[in-house]
């Protein structure tokens, strides 16, 4: 019972660890710090996604909009940095555009009644519009960019984005485990109506939940706008689904109310390996798609199987 | 040949021997054995977490067991799964609906079986008509064209029955069927379950409620802690012995209510309050700090829609609410916990617990923020609250953090108890406190009930159960269709559950 218990609480552990494994005898060129680094950085920005994600997912919701609210911020960072008046304000005020339309959707959400699939659909859709309008359809370039240290500079060994991924992922679990607003969000995922009753005032802690999703996304789109010194209105295409897997390979439940932050972590580490053990075995992206979203399934039905297993 | 006939109905049609049934480490089932014979009404008894749901689910193949024999119909039975036990002819109708609300009646019934045309199409022809005939045996008022949604709980459970006999159910198994009945559709459905026996079927029946097993039970079989009690004969039924059974204990027949202590100053007061749906009209209603103010009433009278209100988690719709004399209009719960007023709900499982979290932080959750540091937990004081609201409540647990969903009835009852009381109410509203609770539990329930009065909460509590009202209250107010009919005293009359009943059911009260 202890050896099962073990591996339920370990979720997708093993799976990581076994395709780690599994890349550092098929290439010799995996298993090194250098490419190490590589893997950290090259999950660092779906990290911070999957974070807020998380979250979002913990209370039966789901952002959709992520990508689209990364593309907005990335592209207002660049434009801001290039007006001298407001280079300093740069990053603050895109994390604060990504926060707010995050609020905004969190109050539709709550207070509207809509279900967040169609509200985050809607906002997937216009805000990706907003960000070609934003951008004026073009690349906004800046080679002189104030934060470029955020994408291309290190803290001792490792890479800026790989240290703030990590104080993202630490201050998410500090905040789901060790404060009242994670208390809650587990209560408003796992019973709604209960929470409410409770005294739970389930609308500002959706409200904030999705604030914290926009945020995240937001930091996503300083992320990578610094790190190519530029932003168009494609920028993060795609990456909500990215998040989501590694929220789902994590162990976090659709259902709500189960699951956390650090499941999430392997999650999106699983992903980074990967797309870079591929990679270096020169498997074409197209294949690489395809063992993507197979090893999302097999994850996840692996996960149900031994939960199964586990409440036998 | 008749007489031949008798003998095979008279004889088992099932055999469970020696099931056992172990989950991880426990052992649920310690090796029971059921016989079943056709053409008897089976009554299947027990405390909550004695085993009788386990054993029922091993019967319909949803889990297997860890040890044991099946013998059906004389041969040996293996349920490997729900779909192979419906069509040997073994039915389980669970407590929860298991229809599809948006189909017809006849779409329903016919659910992966419809009839076709040659083309293959559905013959909807053939397919009402089939369900007529599936109908016609049971309750031939139910259209089948109907949607499932429209029709009441009472019906869908007679459509639940009629799709277990299209797949001629020789076996059929009821849960708790009257949890959710009033008392005509109850008194209907025993009608039905009394032609079915009549035609030959074999019916186990779960139910805690002793008036259905002397109505209806040919045999009576308990478990207590995954083992047989005993089997009880028509002859032999006798409510005290099947209540000694289930709790291995001698019944302690909880004393009514004598001492009425000093009343306290008033608490709570409703002038003329009534809801925005017209399930309560005008109620006037007064509670003192340690009084304990019972509410009864038929389902459907406006009890809890009543306590909703006061509680903050319904609208007003007319009248008004005084909190300790001052006039309150709540615009959430929270708003109402805030004045004072805590409120227990009646399904504990979707409007109390949160299932996936551990008993402590079910217990605790009001007192996480007020007693935070900024925003951050204080754990270790959280969790020394909890450990003495466990104490105090004698609450079973294997550790403080344990998920509440693994708790029995009982506990997690007690869970909801500990809850409400951390914030230190003025007025308690507790809506069917024991609603699915053992008998052991619900006299430790009572006690608690008592000793909060006795600390000068004041409280109203809302039960269908009568008895427990008549031990418990200081004085019991009756709702009829919405409306108050009267407050029944304990000082000034005797209370009796004939004044309750008469009262509940509109008439005004005897002269006395």
């Amino acid at each position: 019972m202890s050896v099962r218990h073990v591996l339920k609480s370990v979720g997708i552990l093993p799976m990581l660890l076994g395709v780690i494994l599994l890349f550092a005898l098929l290439t010799p060129k995996f298993l090194t710090a250098d490419n190490g680094i590589n893997v950290a950085r090259q999950a660092s920005i779906n990290l911070v996604l999957a974070a807020g994600m998380t979250f979002v997912i913990l209370t039966r919701g789901i952002d959709l909009a992520a990508g689209s609210v990364l593309g907005v911020s990335a592209v207002i960072s660049v434009m801001l940095s290039l007006t001298p008046v407001w280079t300093v304000g740069a990053v603050p005020l895109s994390l604060a555009v990504g926060a707010l339309l995050g609020a905004g959707t969190g109050a539709v959400v709550a207070y509207g009644g809509l279900p967040p699939f169609i509200v985050t659909l809607g906002t997937y859709t216009a805000l990706r519009g907003a960000a070609y309008l934003l951008a004026d359809g073009k690349t906004v370039i800046n080679n002189d960019l104030s934060f470029a240290w955020i994408g291309n500079d290190y803290l001792g060994p490792v890479p800026w984005l790989v240290v703030i991924a990590g104080l993202v992922v630490v201050g998410s679990w500090f905040l789901l485990r060790k404060t009242v607003l994670g208390l809650h969000i587990y209560a408003v995922g796992g019973n709604p109506e209960a929470a409410r009753l409770t005294g739970i005032n389930v609308g500002r802690t959706l409200v904030v939940v999705y604030a914290l999703s926009g945020l995240f996304s937001a930091l996503g789109g300083v992320m990578s706008a610094s790190r190519l010194y530029s932003a168009n209105g494609q920028l993060g295409t795609g990456y909500e689904l990215d998040a989501i897997a590694a929220v789902i390979l994590g162990g976090t439940s659709f259902s709500g109310g189960m699951g956390g932050i650090t499941g999430t972590l392997y999650g999106a580490l699983v992903i980074a390996v990967l797309n870079n053990g591929l990679t270096l075995m020169n498997v074409s992206y197209f294949w690489q798609l395809v063992v993507k979203g197979l090893v999302i399934v097999l994850a996840v039905a692996m996960d149900r199987l031994r939960s199964r297993h586990a409440a036998d | 040949m008749v007489a031949g006939m008798q003998e095979a109905a008279a004889g088992p049609i099932l055999e469970m021997k020696g099931i056992v049934k172990r989950f991880g480490g426990v052992t649920v089932l310690k090796g029971v054995d059921l016989v079943v014979r056709a053409a008897e009404v089976h009554a299947l008894m027990g405390e909550n977490g004695a085993g009788k749901s386990t054993l029922m689910k091993i019967l319909g193949g949803i889990y297997p067991p860890s040890a044991g024999t099946l013998h059906y119909q004389g041969r040996g039975f293996q349920p490997t799964d729900p779909r192979t036990v419906l069509k040997a002819g073994i039915a389980l109708i669970h407590q929860e609906i298991s229809l599809v609300p948006h189909l017809t009646v006849a779409e329903n019934l016919l659910l992966g079986d419809e009839p076709r045309h040659r083309l293959g199409w559905i013959d909807r022809a053939a397919m009402r008509k089939r369900a007529q005939v599936l109908l016609s045996r049971l309750d031939d008022r139910i259209d089948p064209l109907a949607r499932v949604q429209s029709l009441s709980i009472a019906e869908q459970q007679v459509v639940e029955i009629a799709r277990a006999l299209r797949h001629d159910a020789r076996v059929l198994v009821m849960d708790e069927p009257t949890a959710a009945l009033t008392e005509r559709e109850a008194t209907r459905l025993f009608a039905l379950i009394e032609q079915l026996r009549s035609q030959g079927t074999a019916l186990i029946y779960i139910t805690h409620r002793m008036a259905e097993i002397e109505r209806l039970a040919d045999r009576v079989t308990v478990l207590r802690d995954g083992e047989v009690a005993g089997t009880l004969d028509r002859a032999h039924l006798d409510r005290n012995r099947i209540i000694s059974l289930m709790v291995g204990r001698p019944l302690f027949d909880h004393p009514d209510r004598t001492t009425t202590r000093q009343r306290g100053p008033r608490v709570l007061g409703t002038q003329e309050l009534s809801d925005q749906k017209g399930r309560v009209n005008g109620v006037s209603l007064e509670v003192h700090a340690g009084e304990i103010v019972g509410l009864a009433g038929l389902i459907g009278a406006g009890r809890s829609e009543f306590a909703r209100m006061v509680a903050g988690i319904d609208p007003v719709g007319a009248g008004s609410v005084e909190v300790e004399g001052v006039r309150v209009d709540f615009r959430s719960p929270l708003a109402a916990i805030r004045a004072g007023i805590a409120y227990l709900p009646e399904d504990r499982k979707t409007q109390g617990l949160f299932l996936q979290l551990g008993a402590d932080d079910n217990i605790t959750i009001n007192l996480a923020g007020p007693t935070s540091a900024g925003g951050v937990l204080r754990t270790a004081r959280l969790r020394s609250h909890a450990q003495r609201a466990v104490d105090a409540f004698s609450i079973r647990l294997a550790g403080l953090s344990q998920p509440s969903r693994l708790l029995s009835g009982g506990n997690q009852q007690k869970l909801l108890f500990a809850r409400s009381l951390s914030l230190q109410p003025r007025l308690l509203i507790l809506d069917e406190p024991t609603r699915g609770v053992d008998i052991g539990a619900k006299q430790e329930i009572y006690r608690k009930i008592e000793s909060i009065a006795d600390e000068g909460v004041a409280l109203l509590v809302i039960s269908s159960e009568l008895p427990e009202l008549l031990a418990l209250c200081d004085r019991i107010a009756v709702l009829h269709e919405g409306r108050l009919m009267g407050v029944l005293d304990r000082r000034q009359a005797k209370l009796t559950q004939e004044h309750i009943m008469a009262l509940a059911t509109g008439h005004a009260l005897p002269p006395s």
